[in-house]
């Protein structure tokens, strides 16, 4: 459970760390899309290339990274099973077939396409919040989405909702751990095989967990209150968001990337080898 | 007029299905600017309930409580008698806003509307004054108890209350970290002259402050200097422990050996050294 990397900040003084972080926000956007739009092996490199590339520059540390993936690498791993073995492609002939499995060769590139695809997906975002602290992240979020202001919408109660509660996990990481060791020592039994008994020996944990919750809240309510918190209200910054010209560089950077992956991916200039190479 | 002022409050709250608790009656009492108080009582003697009233988290049942001749019941004074009381609570964990301690500290400057130059320069001046600035971009999960109170008392500091109130901001303290806040608040209440309402039930940090509040069972019992120890009853009566300094002394009174009021171990030291120096010398 400690293990959690998301909404952790590695403190640096990396290109990366000193970007401005509504820059960074859009440059996330845009490569979520562009994932979404990768089809071949070679965009995909393409773009795994780039993320190594932006780590190498952020030096985080390779395992703070992975650490992110950690947490995710069983979902790929059920997908990819599952994707391979139910994956139907009418046009070849399966390799091997089990009763209602079968595997295609198509279907296993599916399924590894699949898999790199949600590696990617984690991997953007965990560098984004190592580089980046939660006031950042949520400044940024609030200049980006400040348009919004004009139709009434929360924007600046929607990024502080947002703080407390990237800051809340790791306190309510160590408080679970309490609870359950409280519960172990009256002999709840956590480790059963059984997933519904399991289940059901989380439930002491979670109801004090909730009822915990609650009350820091309201601490918490009135430690802001009482440093004079009133909303957006007449609130200022201690570090405003500058833009610098390596920011849109940046930018314009990955939206080459974008441009680029769409190329690979398609082969509109009768270019033969790639369309080998995309499989 | 005075700076904190309660007249004839009353606060009970509900509780159960039985009705209501009385957790203050009829307390009247004035804190000036500058003053060093220590407000003591057991458990459910409405010490917090009195805190929380102060900067208007809640509001008196019947009586006024002012600030600066304001009012809390008046909702459009909360604003400037916020900016004017800060508090500090028991946990630690749960006044943090952010996950870094400088933007934390921030938090209050920024809600005044100050300019970022103003702000930072209060930042690190709050820093400066509990000794953190060394942390000042490091996370809270990673700063001891002593620290994270440490951090918290800045936070308010950097609003530049002109009376600061301590909710029993040292019960979660291990004794390092009790020593570590009570150190940063003695120095800031003698040379920033903020005054300082410290409510705990350490007789040891009470003896610190210059004047002594017992309350009991939702009433003020005693209201005094530090002379209050020579009187353990008051104390005891509210369901109190005197410090073990004292309490050696009263017993050697007892025993015939007066050896005066002592308010810290290294005054109890001195006093005894001198009374068993001029015991000795008798003897000659």
């Amino acid at each position: 459970m400690r293990d959690m990397t998301i909404g952790q900040y590695y403190p640096s003084n990396s290109v990366v760390h000193r970007a401005d972080p509504r820059f960074k926000l859009l440059i996330l956007i845009l490569f979520i899309v562009t994932v979404f739009f990768c089809e071949s092996f070679f965009s995909f490199g393409f773009m795994t290339f780039f993320v190594i590339v932006t780590i190498l520059l952020a030096r985080v540390p390779i395992l703070k990274v992975l650490k992110g993936l950690k947490m995710i690498i069983i979902i790929v791993l059920i997908t990819t099973l599952l994707m391979t073995v139910f994956y139907t492609d009418p046009n070849s002939k399966p390799l091997a077939e089990w009763g209602i499995f079968h595997i295609y060769l198509n279907g296993i590139y599916a399924a590894i396409k699949l898999a790199w695809r949600l590696l990617l997906l984690v991997l953007m975002p965990t560098v984004l919040t190592l580089t980046s602290t939660p006031t950042e992240l949520c400044d940024g979020l609030e200049s980006l989405l400040s348009p919004l202001k004009k139709i009434k919408f929360p924007v600046h109660e929607l990024a502080l909702i947002m703080s407390i509660a990237l800051r809340l996990i790791p306190t309510l990481i160590e408080e679970t751990d309490k609870i359950m060791n409280a519960q172990k020592a009256r002999g709840a039994a956590f480790e059963s095989r059984n997933p519904f008994k399991k289940i059901k020996a989380m439930l002491p944990v979670l109801i004090p967990l909730f009822v915990s919750s609650f009350r820091r809240a309201d601490d918490l309510a009135d430690a802001m209150d009482s440093r004079c918190y009133r909303g957006a209200k007449g609130r200022t910054r201690m570090k405003k968001l500058h833009c610098r010209v390596s920011d849109v560089v940046a930018l314009l950077f990955w939206c080459a990337v974008t441009v680029c992956v769409l190329f690979l991916n398609y082969n509109w200039f009768g270019w033969g080898f790639i369309a080998v190479l995309g499989l | 007029m005075p700076f904190l002022e309660f007249s004839n409050v009353d606060y009970s709250y509900p509780s159960g299905d039985d009705g209501y608790i009385q957790a203050l009656k009829s307390v009247s009492l004035a804190v000036e600017r500058g003053e060093f108080v220590a407000l003591v009582g057991c458990n459910g003697s409405g010490k917090s309930t009195l805190a929380r009233l102060a900067n208007g988290l809640i509001l008196p049942d019947y009586g006024v409580v002012s600030v600066d001749g304001k009012s809390t019941a008046e909702k459009s004074n909360l604003y400037e008698i916020r900016k004017k009381i800060g508090v500090v609570f028991q946990n630690p964990d749960n006044q943090m806003v952010t996950t870094i301690v400088e933007d934390d500290v921030a938090f209050g400057p920024e809600n005044l509307g100050l300019p970022p130059a103003e702000i930072r320069e209060r930042v690190d001046w709050a820093l400066d004054c509990v000794g953190m600035r060394d942390y000042a971009t490091s996370g809270p999960t990673r700063l001891s108890g002593g620290q994270k109170q440490r951090v918290a008392i800045a936070g308010v500091l950097a609003i530049k209350p002109e009376l600061m109130i301590l909710d029993e901001a040292t019960g979660m303290l291990d004794p390092d970290g009790r020593k570590e806040v009570l150190d940063v608040v003695t120095r800031l209440n003698r040379k920033e002259n903020m005054a300082v309402v410290m409510i705990t039930h350490f007789m040891e940090e009470a003896a610190q402050a210059d004047r002594i509040i017992i309350l009991d069972r939702g009433g003020v019992t005693a209201d005094g200097g530090r002379e209050l120890f020579q009187t353990p009853e008051v104390f005891t009566r509210a369901g109190l422990d005197l410090p073990v300094y004292v309490r050696v002394a009263q017993r050697l009174k007892s025993a015939g050996a007066d050896i005066g009021c002592p308010l810290s171990v290294q005054d109890f030291v001195a006093q005894a050294a001198r009374a068993v120096k001029g015991g000795g010398e008798r003897r000659d």
